[in-house]
């Protein structure tokens, strides 16, 4: 689901409870107070039209059913024989007992996490440096943010075609032509190094939404405090890391976040690039649950897969937002 | 600076407190200070207005390249034939027949109407439906059971789609869903969470006062929303739009999965069924590459500054 990436917010937490109608609005402000128990227990006991609940009620049915029961489903048949198709038997845990020793769902795994880490780390790097850049004193400032912001406006796969041909065959021949030997080599079809067409695809196009992210981020600092900065005599390097690396702390929190999410879920990059090859070295979990899921006969057994997909994915997110929450509190 | 820092985050709050801000500052200050620093940081900003910072323009310019050589690869590899193919290098003789070629081999003119049709649906029926909803939640957040709801959505946006692709396209494939209508629920329904997620902030920052008066008039929950609240959301309306044509058009695994007659085809699923079986023509298949890419470039060169200012809407929601 790739709208997730689309509209991070900058705020996890729920937002305040703020109805003013019949004055709770002290509820919000208190919502992430220690004094929180005691006031949530206190919900109101006002009279709800019921226009409200038509409202959102289908909605949350019509959710359940497309979202929720196919995941608790999911759940169900991890613990069978399913194809799929036909009948089924329960098999208790065996499939997840398989998943731990089978080295293919292994190095999967291996690959999604190490790719996950170099897209993360390049994304904001040179989002962050595009942001800053963007939102200095340059010439032509909206042209180049409108450059900058093309690869999100294109689907994945289809400039992922683009870019395997340039792997494959533009790239080795400019390499021959110059006589450069690791250029001379397609690095698709190397198993060694079939990870960077990937890895480029997905920075290439995730550093947009990023740039993008953070651009917001530094347009909430006033420029007041670059003023004082800068009669303080302070200089670029200084201003940075000093001022606008603190300030823009919750942007980086979260851009980390969504782009740890999507490089997890890499898949479009993968389908256009290398197909998981050379011999299955470039596979990604969402890839392989797809492939052998649905096509490769082993539906119940990559439903469970998926299950410890998820249970990594919301461990992985916990430890980022532990880790951002401690550094917070810290400054 | 933790204050600053605290005002970033709840946008909705930033405008206030900035000017409350400067205006206490301003009051406390010893007024001889106060014309000095007030001259310093005039002279200091005549000149950075006048000197731009060229250096750093042409280190984006050089970047910006990486944006634009695939681009041109694609445009001149589309144009060339067989024999030329390969290189960087202009097409000597510009062949316009390949496009005729992959119009044809990729069926374009029905998949791009898949696509459009999909695409316009999704974001009409996202507009009209997510909207109430988020309404109906923002407004009750002190009810538990809105409270439920609101985590209930929201908690969606931790589920990858991985994790229950296999067992939605067997559920879908039940239900007669696994068309271009399927298709068009799934966006509507998949995207309320993070549609949820901005508009409620928004919504939060509407004040109650228009709502109470019109009640006293008289006006139901429904005429209330449609006719002051749904007007009154229109920058984030634009930002859901935006998002959701994005992604309902460029999306390739969904469609994967959901869509099981060839017939109902988009546009990106179209490339993937042509690029496994007759990917040996490359100027052929980059020309329905650059097809498949035109329509949102062309849209995107129009319409950029509102699709950024959107998006970034989205990015510190509720402004």
């Amino acid at each position: 689901m790739s709208q997730t990436t689309q509209s991070a917010g900058v705020r996890l937490a729920a937002p305040a409870a703020s109805n003013g109608m019949n004055g709770s609005g002290a509820n919000g402000a208190a919502a992430t107070r220690p004094a929180r128990k005691a006031k949530v227990s206190k919900f109101s006991h006002r009279h709800v039209d019921p226009a409200f609940y038509w409202m959102a009620v289908p909605a949350a049915i019509l959710f359940g059913i497309l979202l929720y029961w196919p995941f608790l489903q999911g759940v169900g048949y991890s613990f069978t024989n399913s194809q799929g198709y036909g009948k089924a038997d329960f098999i208790g845990f065996r499939n997840y007992g398989a998943l731990f020793q089978d080295e293919r769902v292994g190095h999967a795994y291996l690959f999604t996490f190490l790719i996950s880490i170099a897209i993360t780390v390049c994304v904001n790097l040179i989002a962050l440096f595009l942001a800053v850049a963007l939102n200095s004193h340059i010439a032509f400032k909206n042209g180049f943010r409108a450059i900058f912001f093309i690869p999100y406006t294109l689907a994945v796969l289809v400039i992922g075609y683009v870019f395997r041909y340039l792997f494959m065959t533009a790239i080795p021949e400019m390499g021959q032509a110059m006589h450069i030997g690791w250029l001379s080599q397609s690095m698709i079809t190397s198993e060694s190094m079939a990870w960077f067409p990937i890895v480029f695809l997905a920075v290439w196009q995730g550093v947009a939404y990023s740039t993008l992210l953070y651009l917001a981020g530094l347009q909430t600092i006033d420029e007041s405090v670059y003023e004082a900065a800068s009669i303080d005599g302070s200089n670029a390097w200084q201003t940075f890391w000093k001022i606008t690396f603190p300030l823009i702390g919750p942007f980086l929190t979260i851009n980390l976040v969504l782009t740890m999410k999507n490089a997890m879920n890499t898949f479009d990059q993968v389908v256009a690039l290398t197909q998981g090859g050379p011999n299955s070295s470039t596979e990604t979990v969402t890839y392989l649950i797809f492939n052998n899921g649905l096509t490769g006969g082993e539906f119940a057994y990559q439903t469970a897969n998926a299950v410890i997909f998820f249970l990594v994915l919301v461990v992985i997110a916990a430890i980022q937002l532990g880790i951002s929450a401690r550094t917070d509190r810290s400054k | 600076m933790s204050n600053v820092k605290n005002t970033a985050i709840s946008t909705t709050a930033t405008s206030v407190s900035d000017a409350s801000l400067r205006v206490l500052t301003g009051n406390q200050e010893d007024p001889r200070t106060a014309r000095i620093r007030r001259q310093n940081v005039v002279a200091h900003k005549s000149k950075d207005r006048h000197s731009t910072n060229w250096v750093l323009t042409i280190v984006l310019a050089i970047l910006s390249l990486a944006v634009f050589i695939p681009l041109y690869f694609t445009v001149v590899t589309a144009f060339k034939d067989q024999q030329t193919v390969g290189t960087f290098a202009l097409p000597k003789v510009w062949h316009g027949e390949n496009f005729v070629t992959a119009w044809q081999m990729t069926d374009f003119g029905s998949t791009a109407l898949n696509s459009l049709l999909i695409t316009v649906c999704a974001v009409a029926l996202t507009l009209l439906t997510n909207t109430f909803v988020a309404y109906a939640v923002a407004r009750n957040m002190d009810k538990r059971f809105f409270r439920f709801l609101y985590y209930f959505f929201i908690g969606a946006m931790f589920v990858p789609f991985s994790v229950l692709m296999l067992p939605l396209a067997k559920q879908m494939g039940s239900f007669h869903l696994d068309n271009r209508l399927g298709l068009i629920i799934l966006y509507v329904v998949f995207g309320l969470g993070t549609n949820l997620f901005i508009a409620i902030a928004f919504i939060n920052s509407i004040p109650f006062s228009l709502e109470e008066a019109a009640r006293v008039d008289g006006a139901g929950t429904w005429r209330i929303f449609w006719q002051i609240i749904f007007p009154l959301m229109g920058p984030i309306n634009a930002t859901i739009a935006i998002t959701t044509t994005l992604w309902a058009w460029n999306d390739f695994l969904m469609p994967l999965i959901v869509l099981t007659d060839q017939a109902n085809k988009t546009i990106p699923l179209a490339q993937y069924v042509f690029s496994t079986q007759f990917s040996s023509n490359y100027p052929v298949a980059f020309a329905s590459y650059l097809m498949a890419m035109l329509p949102v470039l062309i849209v995107y060169i129009f319409s950029q500054r509102w699709v950024i200012s959107g998006v970034m809407r989205g990015a510190v929601k509720g402004e």
